[in-house]
């Protein structure tokens, strides 16, 4: 990138919400089901019908306002967006468009191991369109699926904060993890149920922000990012070429790898907003709001900072862990014991408990392991009265049935042997058993001791504490 | 007497006595409107196999000695903008003239559990948009007092059909006027419930911050009998009250002592006919006469009513037609290029010249650049106006009014003047815009016989006060005449 430009990003993000039933009726609010089958007259908007609010989707809408630092407007009323499209039966969208639910917000996401802090400018509720279903058996004709009519959605406005395709994947993936960590989304990105418009402008250092145009069809973060930077090479060259930037609306098209043209600004549409006449003012009692407040749990985007700057964890592992809830929630409750240093537990969790998941494909609440009995572990590790490898046999245990460690243990006779005595007997045995390996230590072949500590292992049948076998060993070399 | 020509609480007492049977009072209302529809065209749909089948199961529970609703077995007529389960609602138009909704209106809930006999749809101005059922795209209906003139709208068919006997009540729905504006011309008794007591789920949406369902029949027994069946709180329309309602009929009482009766100075000025002003004034000194007080009140807002009404209805009616697009339900024009193309035609086609008129007149008023100076600001006044009534209700319980400025017109006499046509409701949008309860009930005749209509307009839930006001003043004047037909 011509590093005279600034780049300048905001995003719109639109959340399905996992609410049981539609915003507006009682139909089910699923996703894959056969064509039309989740439809009632009031969301395939037949004439006469009324929509009524699913109170559920303000409480949702609350509580990411909340996640996203925003104040929450008590009052607010709901606005019908006008436009024509085969996939929209009313010919409007109920949205909210003066008064949003939550306003000025933030939300600090973590890029190159630093913290940065967008502004959340509003989020609203409004209902999602319909599907048109296009194929050539169709002849000619396209089909509409109108299931997804009515399903809730949030629209979360950015500030334009976002200065790289980078910083606005991370604030992508942050909004997935704490809208997972809500459970108020399914964030099945190929179902769409996040997607998200772009909103991008280049300028030269020191001058103000440039002309935007908005690329909407974005269907995954990656997507997104791809979208940013072409955009983003395509203004600078049109600058650098003596042209000006638009203000447009463009369509992405990912297999392309280009965005397109959709229409200029003269071409907008005027959505024409008025005030819904159907539905209520929607009022929120403070002891609502506040309780919702307490619903909400440490945020992802909190712990990977407290990871990375308190547990000296990296980026990467901090983000891996923060953002599957059931394992951050493991590392939290290790953690909170503080015995020990989070390596010594991220070394078990990173290693094998993630290969185990990856290779029998459960999630960590299907197996056994829990804060108790992971920490359980690692005490007996640390202590010594296991051993390192001993203790991966437990954990093969472990992971899988409710067993006592201790139980353990002594059932496989896994006690480490600290007993001087034992271990100099084993030490004199193997040492008269490989004369040669001692000749070739004392002639300076210093990891032939590796592998006398080695066959003293294999001796004690793993069970004894490696650390004293060596400096017995050691010793008797050298007397 | 014609079992067609009595009314509901005649009806109801001889069918519960076993004097008469429903199958008998159906066939009696068919009969009639096989006579005089031909000259009446009040109905859109006729319903007269599946009535007859309610009857007799009506006449069945009755010989089971069931304990059945007033109303049971009595036939009625519905305004063909309130959604019928597996009967055609067309709304007028001919972009719904094969539309059969796959749901009831909850009002019809109501009629069917109540085991009313529902005798057909009956016509309307196109989407409620007129004053003179002109504007339907099936037929022209004609007022049972002089076929040459206009019944009135937009439920001119509700109305006629209960002056000429074709129905015994009917429902019809009132967003500027259109219960009380035809029930005044066609000289029977229509009520414009307060916003919010009659359910909206199921009436096709003209203006929804203003439209309204209510009850139409020859007396005020009758409509206080209908309104209490069809009002109460519906968890399926968001804007529908959460209140408890009074038998309104077995509320009755035709004592006026010192009800406070107001009198608009606004309502009275030049565009008011002589004859109008006269035969009102007369109705409210006969009211004084039993003991009301009359009090001369002022209005100053009244004058921005109209445009405010037509402002906001068409905004709200541009919206809420905006559906109707030929792609999932409805009329399709046949021959398109693509999508808009599709748009284009079905809606050029599909609906009429008022309605088109009202689309585009919403359409402008909620542009960007307009709304402000539109929109805005005639919600300001709708404000304002809902103020100005409240504060008239703290010294008074009633206000008088014409309900119309005028008698029934000539057909085609203002159809090519639609301001002229806008300016029938004068007296009525006001009502609409302040969300009040308000009826028409005839009050005298013009000299060549057609009826006119005295208004009468009340706070917010205050249809007892209004329906009572209107009895007393029925049993003076004399109530409903039948037209010859």
């Amino acid at each position: 990138m011509n590093k005279d430009y600034e780049v300048v990003i905001g995003l719109e993000t639109h959340a399905e919400l996992s609410t049981e039933s539609k915003i507006f009726c009682d139909c089910k609010n699923a996703f894959g089901l056969e064509v039309n089958s989740q439809v009632c007259p009031i969301c395939m908007g037949m004439p006469g019908t009324l929509p009524t609010l699913n109170e559920k989707v303000v409480d949702y809408a609350i509580m990411m306002g909340h996640a996203l630092n925003c104040s929450i407007n008590r009052v607010c009323k709901q606005d019908r967006k006008n436009y024509f499209y085969p996939d929209l039966p009313k010919a409007y969208q109920i949205s909210q468009d003066e008064t949003p639910l939550c306003q000025n917000g933030y939300v600090d996401i973590m890029v190159n191991g630093e913290e940065k802090r967008i502004g959340i400018t509003r989020i609203h509720i409004e209902e999602d369109a319909g599907k048109l279903l296009h194929s050539d058996k169709f002849e000619g004709c396209s089909l509409v699926d109108l299931n997804r009519c009515g399903v809730p959605l949030i629209e979360i406005v950015s500030e334009p904060d976002m200065r790289s395709s980078e910083e606005a994947k991370a604030y992508l993936e942050t909004l997935k993890s704490i809208l997972q960590y809500l459970d108020i989304c399914d964030c099945k990105m190929q179902e769409g149920s996040i997607r998200c418009d772009v909103n991008v402008s280049v300028h030269k250092k020191g001058e103000p922000f440039g002309t935007r145009t908005e690329m909407k069809n974005v269907n995954s973060f990656s997507a997104a990012v791809r979208g940013i930077d072409f955009e983003v090479k395509r203004q600078i060259e049109v600058l650098e070429n003596g042209g000006t930037i638009t203000q447009e609306t463009r369509r992405w098209d990912d297999a392309k790898g280009e965005s397109v043209s959709m229409r200029s600004k003269e071409d907008a549409h005027d959505y024409r907003y008025f005030p819904e006449p159907d539905l209520k003012t929607i009022v929120v009692e403070q002891e609502r709001i506040d309780n919702l407040k307490s619903l909400i749990p440490e945020l992802p985007n909190k712990k990977i900072v407290k990871y990375v700057k308190e547990y000296g964890l990296s980026q990467k592992d901090a983000t891996f862990i923060a953002e599957n809830i059931e394992i951050a929630k493991l590392f939290d409750g290790c953690m909170t014991k503080n015995l020990y240093s989070a390596k010594s537990y991220t070394t078990w969790i990173l290693g094998d408990l993630v290969a185990y998941l990856n290779e029998t494909g459960k999630t960590l609440s299907q197996t056994n392991i829990n804060a108790e009995n992971l920490t359980a572990l690692v005490e007996k590790i640390e202590k010594k009265v296991i051993s390192n490898a001993n203790g991966k046999k437990i954990f093969a245990i472990i992971v899988n049935e409710d067993k006592d460690i201790d139980n353990l243990i002594d059932e496989m006779g896994l006690t480490q042997v600290s007993d001087t005595s034992a271990l100099e007997a084993i030490a004199d045995e193997v040492l008269a058993n490989n004369e040669k390996s001692v000749t070739d230590y004392k002639n300076g072949k210093t990891n032939a001791l590796g592998f006398l500590v080695g066959q003293c292992m294999k001796a004690s049948k793993g069970k004894a504490n490696p650390g004293m076998m060596k400096e017995i060993i050691l010793k008797k070399i050298d007397s | 007497m014609e079992l067609f020509n009595k009314t509901a609480v005649e009806l109801s007492s001889m069918l519960k006595n076993k004097e008469i049977s429903s199958v008998d009072l159906t066939n009696s209302v068919f009969d009639r409107i096989e006579k005089v529809e031909g000259k009446v065209d009040a109905y859109v749909t006729l319903n007269k196999e599946n009535a007859l089948l309610k009857a007799q199961e009506i006449d069945a529970k009755i010989a089971n000695g069931e304990e059945l609703h007033p109303l049971a077995g009595i036939p009625i007529g519905i305004k063909d903008n309130i959604s019928t389960k597996g009967l055609r609602t067309t709304c007028s138009s001919k972009m719904l003239e094969n539309y059969v909704p796959p749901f009831n209106a909850t009002v019809m809930d109501k009629i069917d559990n109540a085991g009313m006999v529902v005798t057909g749809k009956l016509n309307m101005d196109e989407f409620a948009m007129g004053s003179s059922t002109e504007n339907s795209y099936f037929k022209k209906t004609k007022n049972p007092f002089d076929e040459t003139r206009i019944p009135g709208g937009s439920s001119g068919g509700s109305a006629a059909a209960v002056a000429a006997s074709e129905a015994i009540v009917t429902l019809g729905s009132d967003t500027g006027g259109s219960i009380r504006q035809p029930a005044s011309y066609c000289g029977v008794v229509g009520l414009k419930p307060t916003y919010g007591t009659v359910s909206r789920f199921g009436l096709v949406a003209f203006a929804s911050s203003l439209d309204q369902i209510g009850p139409i029949g020859k007396c005020v027994e009758d409509v206080a009998m209908l309104q209490s069946l069809i009002c109460g709180y519906d968890k399926m329309d968001a804007t529908s009250a959460y209140r408890e309602y009074p038998d309104f009929k077995a509320n009755l009482s035709s004592d006026v002592k010192g009800l406070k009766i107001g009198l608009p100075k606004e309502y009275f000025g030049d565009g008011i006919d002589e004859y109008v002003k006269v035969s009102v004034m007369n109705a409210v000194k006969e009211l004084e006469k039993n003991g009301a007080e009359i009090r001369e009140i002022s209005l100053p807002s009244t004058d921005y009513a109209l445009s405010s009404y037509y402002i906001i209805s068409s905004a709200e009616a541009s919206s809420n037609l905006a559906r109707y697009d030929g792609v999932k339900y409805g009329f399709r024009a046949e021959n398109y290029d693509n999508l808009i193309d599709m748009y284009e035609k079905t809606r050029s086609e599909g609906f009429g010249d008022e309605v088109k008129r009202r689309i585009m007149l919403g359409t402008f008023v909620l542009s960007s650049g307009f709304y402000d100076a539109y929109y805005k600001k005639a919600k300001l006044l709708q404000r304002r106006i809902s103020a100005e009534f409240s504060e008239s209700f703290k010294d008074i319980d009633v206000i008088a009014t014409p309900t119309v400025p005028s008698t029934a017109f000539k057909i085609g006499e203002n159809i090519g003047d639609p301001l002229k046509m806008y300016a029938t409701d004068v007296c009525t949008v006001t009502i609409n815009i302040a969300g009040l309860p308000a009826m028409s009930i005839p009050c005298g005749y013009d000299n060549a016989g057609l009826p006119i209509g005295l208004q009468l307009i009340g706070d917010k839930f205050s249809e007892q006060k209004l329906l009572n006001t209107a009895y007393a003043y029925e049993k003076l004047f004399g109530g409903f005449k039948l037209p010859t037909l």
